[in-house]
């Protein structure tokens, strides 16, 4: 059996790999053995190229929640030059679920906000595998009116398996806190960038996924429901979560082809696990284009162009109705 | 008696197989007595035994809480695509067409302007009985359109949700954003001064729960109704314990602090036109 770090259709990369380190190992290598570790070399390359070229929507899943696949914490340290975490949410307690505080980006003043999942089983339990309760999106959101307050531009990071499914979540107003945040996000003056890093995990994603610009890392996932939930209610087995996995059209390619994300973050060869320092490099040119261009705009366009980007998203039929849509100007009912 | 279980609604369709003839008589799932259906239809679809309240479909709810013939209905034409050539062991186009067929609706969601006791407003409902009332496309744009002409016409707006679905998992993350499209048009309609009456009968569960139908300046629920945002059988699979009798209920998020008022079926017309006259509009 591979081991748990190492997914089942990357083995032949590893098994090149190890081949690789052996070689590279030998003290004075002969000619020969010069020559298979350059093609061996390319041979990897090709291999990665060939497999990661054509990942089906349930591979893309475990590559999204693959163990070593670099998380909040990971890129607070490589994309951020400072972090200055702020915790609680002023009435029930502080939700280790959702990372908050401010932050820079070279020169750029931000307030983050972010799902950890957690890297061990120790930070897994502590962060509840990234699973926020009620306190966790109010944290979220008094943090972004406070930089909304300031002018500080909110970077948002969805890495989460869903919002936590249990009996004090429900208590304390889990459907409340997430629906108050679509509301209340939407309003605020300032702006305001969502990732997806990993998991993008339904509501409990899009409880901190209203924003100005809405991108997805190459290989993770942004969906209504996890593929082992929809398999569990329409086909009545989790065991086909595969089926469900590429029914949903959650991949980022297709996100991208619905309208729902703006901006689709090229992952290293291999995908982001196999390169934490890269992938933060590309996503932090990401973060900062989007900084920069999204902070030409007044605060009333802004707010127009959020409106609008969520408007439109929707596929119907007008065809049949006979009604015309209501038509903010035209001074009658419709 | 039987105690009402609200956690066996999915199980509801299949009370007629059991037995008891559909028909002249049915099965109240709050007490376990078979009733008579006329009764049940005379009394808003209420157990006159038990007062269980049940499941009422779109043109009945209209009929009940606004004035007689006063509902003028928008974007009936409205209609469902498939925009995932979505397919699991049915393929969702032939759902749809099945849903249509059996509830004469063309989507989950009906909306328009009507009166209530005289007092005119926007209204809009999700029937449970269309693909368990969940949020898709159509069901997301036609509240956000009655949400924008409430905000233009500046009259109240009262949504009753009935939707154990939540957002439709068969248009995928295009019913997730319909939950931040309505939100956000919510927004603007309360930065407008709108009122906004959420009704919250059973079920109304995960992204309709955790969109507009909490989001009211005023939120009632019928009695007993199932409310939450993660379904019950999810909860109890994750946390591994028994959940407390009344969890999700009507009654337990009014404990809780997120419904203002449980009011009965038989008071609700009366109820929402005293609120609506409170807010001076
Ligand atoms: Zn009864």
């Amino acid at each position: 059996m591979p081991p748990l770090n190492q997914l089942v259709f990357e083995r032949p990369i590893y098994v090149l790999e190890d081949r690789l380190a052996d070689l590279e190992q030998q003290d004075d290598p002969s000619p020969e053995v010069r020559q298979e570790i350059r093609d061996l070399r390319v041979e990897i390359t090709q291999k990665r190229r060939e497999i990661f070229a054509d990942l089906d929507a349930w591979q893309i899943t475990q590559v999204a929640r693959h163990p070593e696949r670099p998380q909040t914490l990971d890129y607070l340290e490589l994309v951020f030059d400072e972090f200055v975490e702020l915790h609680g949410d002023r009435a029930y307690r502080d939700d280790p679920a959702m990372l908050t505080g401010l932050g820079t980006l070279d020169s750029l003043k931000v307030l983050f906000v972010g799902q950890h999942k957690g890297r061990n089983i120790k930070e897994r339990e502590k962060h509840n595998y990234g699973m926020a309760h009620p306190e966790g999106y109010r944290k979220a959101l008094g943090k972004m009116q406070m930089a909304a307050k300031f002018g500080l531009p909110i970077v948002c990071f969805i890495d989460t398996p869903g919002a936590y499914p249990g009996i004090e979540a429900e208590e304390r107003g889990q459907a409340y806190n997430i629906a108050y945040n679509l509301r209340e996000i939407s309003k605020l003056e300032t702006p305001i960038i969502c990732v997806v890093i990993g998991e993008g995990g339904s509501g409990g994603a899009l409880g901190i996924g209203i924003g100005d610009h809405i991108a997805i890392l190459q290989y993770a996932y942004y969906s209504v429901i996890s593929p082992e939930g929809c398999a569990g209610i329409l086909w009545k087995d989790v065991k086909y979560r595969d089926k469900a996995a590429k029914a949903l059209k959650f991949t980022s390619d297709n996100l991208q082809r619905l309208g729902v994300v703006d901006e689709v973050v090229e992952e290293p060869l291999g995908a982001a696990h196999r390169d934490h320092r890269q992938m933060a490099r590309t996503l932090k040119a990401s973060l900062m284009d989007a900084i920069r261009e999204l902070s030409e705009f007044s605060s009333e366009e802004l707010l127009e162009r959020r409106y609008e980007k969520f408007r439109r998203l929707g596929v119907f039929d007008e065809s049949a109705d006979s009604d015309t849509a209501p038509d903010p100007d035209a001074g009658s009912d419709s | 008696m039987a105690k009402s279980n609200p956690h066996d609604w999915l199980t509801h369709a299949d009370r007629d197989k059991r037995g008891v003839p559909a028909g002249l008589w049915m099965l109240c799932d709050g007490c376990g007595s078979t009733v008579y259906r006329a009764d049940v239809e005379d009394n808003l679809n209420v157990c006159p035994e038990c007062d269980h309240h049940f499941y009422v479909p779109a043109a009945v709810r209209i009929a009940q809480l606004l004035d007689e013939d006063s509902f003028e209905e928008w974007h009936q034409g409205l209609s469902p695509l498939d925009p995932l050539e979505f397919a699991d062991q049915k393929s969702y186009a032939d759902r749809l067409a099945a849903e249509q067929k059996k509830t004469g609706l063309t989507e989950a969601c009906v909306v328009g302007r009507g009166y209530m006791r005289g007092r005119p407003l926007v209204f809009g409902l999700t029937d449970a009985g269309f693909i368990m009332g969940s949020m898709g496309s159509v069901v997301g744009e036609k509240l956000t359109r009655a949400i924008e002409e409430a905000t233009h016409l500046q009259l109240p707006l009262v949504i009753v949700s009935g939707s154990g679905g939540g957002a439709r998992m068969h248009e995928g993350i295009l019913s997730l954003m319909q939950m931040g499209k309505v939100s956000a048009a919510l927004a603007r309609f309360d930065q407008a001064g709108g009122l906004f009456i959420s009704v919250m009968t059973h079920p109304t569960m995960g992204g309709v729960a955790a969109s507009f139908a909490s989001l009211g300046d005023f939120v009632i629920a019928e009695p007993k109704a199932l409310i939450g945002f993660a379904g019950p059988r999810v909860i109890k699979s994750t946390v591994n314990m028994e959940l407390p009798d009344d969890f999700q209920t009507s009654e337990f998020l009014l404990q809780y602090g997120f419904v203002d008022r449980i009011i009965r079926r038989h008071n609700l017309r009366s109820e929402l036109a005293r609120l609506i006259d409170y807010c001076g509009q």
